[in-house]
């Protein structure tokens, strides 16, 4: 089904957004968090950026303060993943202006808002900015 | 700062933001929770507004790792909302709180519906997104054709479309059966001729599940996928907007080839083409630039190409490109790419015929075992893992045993699991096995488990030539200071049992093994005493004449024992000493242990059984699926039929698999007692000793042998046991080796495939692999040795008909045990014929001699090539060749009832290519191939079947050649196909003086007069 979750967590490990594409309790989510965090966040910038985790692998990006890491199936290409982690940091980009941590945490619904334009149901829906961000300007544009 | 407009959620975040600590937070997590619990009570005075707010603070709560229990309704009745962004908060926090199962969603499946089929397409979209991302069941059946009338209408924007997509894509993932794959395979089709690469990027998506559970059904999609293909490639009419950095959409490029890899060929040679082209072009064209998004990129593109070459198995050409670019990639130094190069690499080794060109880079490989970085050394660990074979294997596992010593924690018992594995799989002899287990135990004992050592004492309790090298290497052991408490009980156990080997070697006496061992005894913990007790004992009975005074000590420990509290011990400690006041008769008690039965390595099946699964198959596990049945795999064997054994390496005492009836009597014998006492009965001592030795390890032992027992004998029913045996000479009476699965039925198969197994017994698999060309045939015979021990008197001879020129290369004598040999058979056709070569196949196994005579799959159909002749060819050709001897008619009676589109699979499956359209009547059936042999060179043969729609039984066949015999013995081969079960055995020779002919397709066997004269039969087989 390709991605699972999409986590974003500063780096004292709070998680800043966390979607997921299956079901899982929120025991679950908490433990996997936990772990997924201790194990990547260790890391060094030498170190290549998939982690294997259970029976994920985890492809992660570093933008200063925030870490954004993608749980996908074994077998997914991971380097696309990569990619579709910086368009979505482009995408909040073009949307927020140089976006960080705070933007993420204070218009935590825009955020969902472009990640539902760009996942559903762990497949790619879109790749255009100019499409994921249409929804929101309208919105933005009617308020 | 611009807050979200939603004041009180900017402030409740500004708070958690400001907890000092987790108990701060939790405390305001717990207020604001009871805040928003009061105003959803007084839900009447609540605004659309209002709720919207605080069901974002319970979304926010839930993301911090809080339960929300409740405000489900709230968010649900949100979905209801007339205004834009209150309807989105409904459906968005909807999809993040509840899952497929949750009641409240049923009650919104009505207003999700009606958004769905509304004309409002913002609507439209949130509908369809929440559907896609949590719909269930009663989704699927209420909302497909909805959904997939969407996808398909052109008076739909891409923006509905592209989501509808995906929607359907859940949907059929609950319930298959949604997507009616008649009407829907040329809709797919349809769909992927659109341009909107939004649109393209979701349906790929939902091709890529479609064609994993049915590639047949979705052809026409095929060609659509390399126009897509092409187009990216090409950069034709790809907006700026979906162009990344430079790079026309990869993530669609990558999707495409994704779905191309569940299509098992390409048989357009045009598509073929096209594609080839277009894989060319990336596997050529891409470079390492400096912008790192951009490389990325396109080698997310370039490793999804290399995926797509190595599964279309394309010209060697490719291929070789390919390992040299994985070759370059795990030498970089972007740890990225070289943790790419490994996996895929890895991935490669299921390619045949790539593993000497991957096994170059061997050091590099060893080299990245000691990468800083863990996931990289995992894949290298996996690469060597699955490389290793007879002629490295020593090298690779003295690899990971070194990289054992520093290796982390986490990755210890893998590391220790697979040299295990390796070592066994392959070790060019023994004493390297045992060196290695060793060497494993001691340095990583914590991760060694029991069925490691299990299995090197399997080992060498089966081979008398190893026991005292064993013995000698675990003293070696003993003798240092601190030992890991496996290697106690390892080193005990072989002790025990073949330290007298070694009583005249300086410092090897009894007394001074006791010692050593005894030194131990304080140090290990109760599982280890009773065998410690065992070994004692053992000693004890070794030493003759008695030495007085290590009897003394021994019995003092026994009587020791005798009070402890650990019922194990106490029990063997009490049974020791009174058996081994017996004086003589100790010696028939405890005399050594028998050879263990062979079985499938229980690491292996561990190994295995860690493959975690995913929930969807991926197209590597269906490729390596594909791989793994036409691979012969020595090691891994399990029964044919039903379940497999019982994995746990299991002690038990069956002195060959031939003898039924005393594993029985083992079985009742040791099963009331639980191993202990009946150890007095003398007929059967040894059994029972051995649960006793090691009582708590055997616990599944005898259950495990009966069920591999009957695991043989059913798999053998009715006729088919009958034939199976019958192979077996009737002069042998000592021959019971068993085989396993049905030998015709593996002949039958292999003579429509090219390789596959063509005899199994408990020792030896025997698999076979050909390749074709023209009269030549190149066969390759893989004997593999199951056990732990050799195979001797390995004889392989030939009795080939007059029409086959075969010859066979040296058959080693002996089978290393768990070895693979190759026997390469070279085959020529002289003339056409339906006779059969036979392999005379005998080895021998400890006092039993095995002899099979296996038809070999050289049969005449082997020699023909398909070849599909036009209206204008045919014609001519068959008016030209005018009656007999060239041409033959016969009206066959007594045949298999089979449609028409039956009959011309079954003649397809055979190379004889049925030409659909050439004859007019439609009962009718003509089909061509070309026949070789040396004699008639290539030459064309024509066939006609007239059916009668009214009488299935009865056909009338016409067969013309430009050979006389060619025609006669094609015309038989037909009928033999043709011909229903029980007649057959009469049908005429071909030719007096050869061999009688090939049997057909099904075995005679259920005729009495067969079964009652086992010499009748087994020239009827043969």
């Amino acid at each position: 089904m390709g991605i699972r979750f999409i986590l974003m967590v500063n780096k004292q490990g709070q998680t800043r957004l966390a979607q997921y594409y299956e079901y899982l309790t929120i025991e679950e989510r908490r433990a996997l968090e936990g772990e997924i965090v201790r194990k990547c966040l260790a890391r060094t910038e030498q170190q290549c950026s998939f982690v294997e985790h259970r029976n994920y692998k985890i492809v992660y990006r570093r933008y200063a303060s925030l870490f954004f890491l993608v749980g996908v199936d074994n077998d997914e290409n991971e380097l696309a993943i990569l990619e579709f982690i910086h368009l979505l940091v482009e995408t909040m980009d073009r949307h927020f202006g140089n976006v960080c941590e705070l933007d993420i945490m204070f218009h935590l619904e825009k955020a969902h808002f472009m990640l539902e334009e760009m996942v559903m149901n762990g497949c790619i829906v879109e790749t255009s900015k100019s499409n994921i961000l249409a929804p929101i300007q309208l919105m933005d544009k009617a308020s | 700062m611009a807050l979200s407009g939603m004041r009180g959620l900017s402030v409740f975040i500004s708070d958690i933001r400001n907890c000092p600590n987790k108990e701060q937070e939790r405390l305001r997590v717990d207020k604001e929770l009871g805040n928003v619990r009061t105003r959803f009570k007084n839900e009447k005075g609540l605004t659309h507004y209002e709720k919207k707010k605080y069901v974002w603070k319970m979304l926010y709560i839930y993301m911090l790792g809080y339960d929300v229990d409740f405000g489900h309704m709230e968010a649900v009745s949100l979905i209801s909302a007339p205004k834009y962004p209150e309807k989105q908060v409904g459906y968005i926090v909807t999809a993040c709180l509840l899952n497929e199962n949750h009641d409240f969603l049923r009650l919104a499946i009505n207003t999700v519906r009606n958004d769905i089929i509304g004309r409002n397409e913002t609507f439209q979209c949130l509908a369809l997104t929440m559907v896609g991302n949590i719909g269930g069941r009663e989704f699927a059946e209420s909302l497909a054709p909805d959904v997939q009338k969407l996808i398909i209408s052109s008076s739909c924007r891409p923006l509905v479309r592209k989501k509808a997509a995906l929607c359907l894509l859940r949907l059929y993932r609950k319930n298959p059966d949604v997507v009616n794959v008649d009407g829907w395979a040329d809709r797919m089709a349809q769909l992927l001729d659109e341009r909107d690469l939004g649109v393209l990027t979701s349906s790929m998506s939902l091709l890529v599940a479609l064609v994993s559970n049915n590639h047949e059904a979705y052809w026409s999609s095929l060609p659509k996928c390399v126009k897509i293909l092409e187009r990216l490639a090409r950069n034709q009419d790809v907006p700026q907007e979906y162009t990344y950095y430079g790079i026309p959409s990869p993530w669609l490029q990558v999707k495409t080839m994704r779905a191309l890899q569940y299509f098992p060929t390409i048989e357009d040679p045009n598509t073929r083409r096209s594609l080839f082209e277009v894989l060319q072009r990336i596997l050529m064209g891409t470079d390492v630039v400096k912008n790192v998004n951009k490389n990325n990129a396109s080698h997310a593109v370039l490793f999804e190409a290399l995926a797509l070459v190595m599964h279309l198995d394309a010209e060697k050409e490719m291929m070789s490109q390919c390992v040299a670019l994985l070759g370059k990639f795990i030498a970089v130094r972007e740890p990225n790419i070289r943790y790419l190069g490994l996996e895929n690499m890895t991935r490669m080794l299921m390619v045949t015929d790539v593993q000497d060109i991957i096994k170059r880079h061997q050091a590099q490989i060893i080299t990245s075992l000691k990468d800083p970085d863990i996931s990289i050394r995992r894949r290298a660990l996996d690469l060597l893992y699955g490389m290793c074979d007879v002629s490295n294997a020593k090298d690779i596992v003295e690899e990971i045993l070194q990289y054992l010593s520093t290796a982390e924690f986490a990755m210890r018992e893998e590391l220790s699991l697979k040299a295990a594995i390796l070592a066994e799989k392959f070790a060019p002899d023994l004493s390297w096995y045992v060196d290695v287990i060793l060497q494993l135990i001691d340095k990583a004992g914590d991760f060694v488990s029991d069925d490691i050592w299990f299995r090197v004492v399997q080992f060498v309790t089966n081979n008398e030539d190893l026991q005292p090298y064993a013995a000698v290497k675990v003293k070696e052991y003993l003798d240092k200071p601190a030992i890991h408490e496996t290697m106690v009980k390892v080193s005990a156990y072989i002790l025990g049992e073949f330290g007298h080997l070694l009583s005249r070697r300086p410092g090897c006496g009894p007394k001074e093994l006791f010692n050593i061992i005894h030194d131990k005894l304080p140090t290990v913990s109760t599982s280890t005493i009773p065998i410690l007790l065992s070994t004692y004992a053992k000693i004890l009975m070794h030493t003759q004449p008695p030495d007085p005074e290590l009897q003394n000590q021994i019995w003092a420990i026994f009587s020791k024992y005798e009070s402890c509290i650990d019922v194990e011990i106490q029990q063997r400690a009490a049974e020791y000493f009174a058996l081994s006041r017996k004086g003589a008769a100790l010696m028939d008690i405890l005399a050594e242990m028998p050879k263990f039965p062979e079985r499938q390595s229980s690491l292996i099946k561990k190994a295995e059984d860690a493959e975690v699964d995913t929930a969807e198959q991926s197209a590597i596990k269906l490729r390596t699926q594909q791989q793994m049945s036409n691979a012969l795999v020595v090691t891994d064997q399990r029964p044919a039929n039903g379940t497999p054994l019982v994995g746990q390496l299991s002690l038990v005492k069956v002195p060959s698999m031939t003898n039924n009836t005393d594993v029985n009597s083992a079985d009742q014998g040791l099963t009331p007692e639980n191993g202990a006492l009946t150890t007095v009965d003398p007929p059967q001592p040894s059994a029972d000793l051995l649960g006793d030795l090691l009582g708590p390890l055997a616990i599944e032992g005898p259950p495990t042998a009966i069920q591999s027992q009957q695991n043989i004998v059913s798999g053998l029913e009715g006729d088919h046991a009958v034939e199976a045996t019958a192979i077996v000479p009737v002069d042998e009476p000592q021959n019971s080796v068993q085989p396993i699965g049905n030998i015709a039925e593996r002949f039958h198969a292999l003579c429509l495939k090219d390789s596959g197994v063509l005899y199994e017994d408990p020792h030896i698999q025997i698999g076979i692999k050909a390749e074709w060309r023209m009269y030549h045939g190149r066969l390759v015979l893989f004997l593999g040795n199951k056990n732990t021990t050799p195979l001797v008197s390995v004889q392989a001879i030939i009795l080939p008909p007059s029409h086959l020129k075969i010859e066979l290369s040296l058959v080693p004598e002996t089978i290393p045990p768990r070895a693979q040999v190759q026997c390469p058979l070279e085959v020529v056709n002289l003339r056409p014929s339906r006779d059969v070569a036979v392999l005379d196949f005998s080895y021998k196994f400890g006092n039993n001699v095995a002899n099979v005579k296996l038809r070999l799959p050289a049969v005449l159909n082997k020699f023909l090539q398909p070849i599909s002749v036009s209206a204008e060819e045919f014609f001519p050709q068959w008016r030209s060749l005018s009656g007999p001897p060239l041409k033959l008619q016969e009206v066959v009676r007594g045949v298999k009832p089979l449609l028409l589109m039956e009959m011309a699979n079954l003649f397809n499956s055979f190379r004889l290519i049925v030409c659909p359209g050439l004859d007019p009547n439609p009962n009718n059936l003509v089909a061509s191939t070309t026949f070789f042999s040396e004699s008639t060179q290539a030459m064309l043969c024509l066939v006609r079947i007239e059916t009668d729609p009214a009488d299935r039984t009865q056909l009338r066949v016409t067969i013309a050649s430009g050979d006389p015999t060619l025609t006669f013995e094609l015309k038989e081969f037909i009928k033999e196909q043709l011909v229903s079960i029980p007649s057959v055995p009469t049908a005429p020779r071909a030719s007096p003086g050869q061999a009688p002919p090939a049997p057909p397709v099904a075995q005679p066997t259920s005729s009495a007069a067969a079964l009652s004269d086992p010499g009748a039969l087994l020239a009827g087989l043969l």
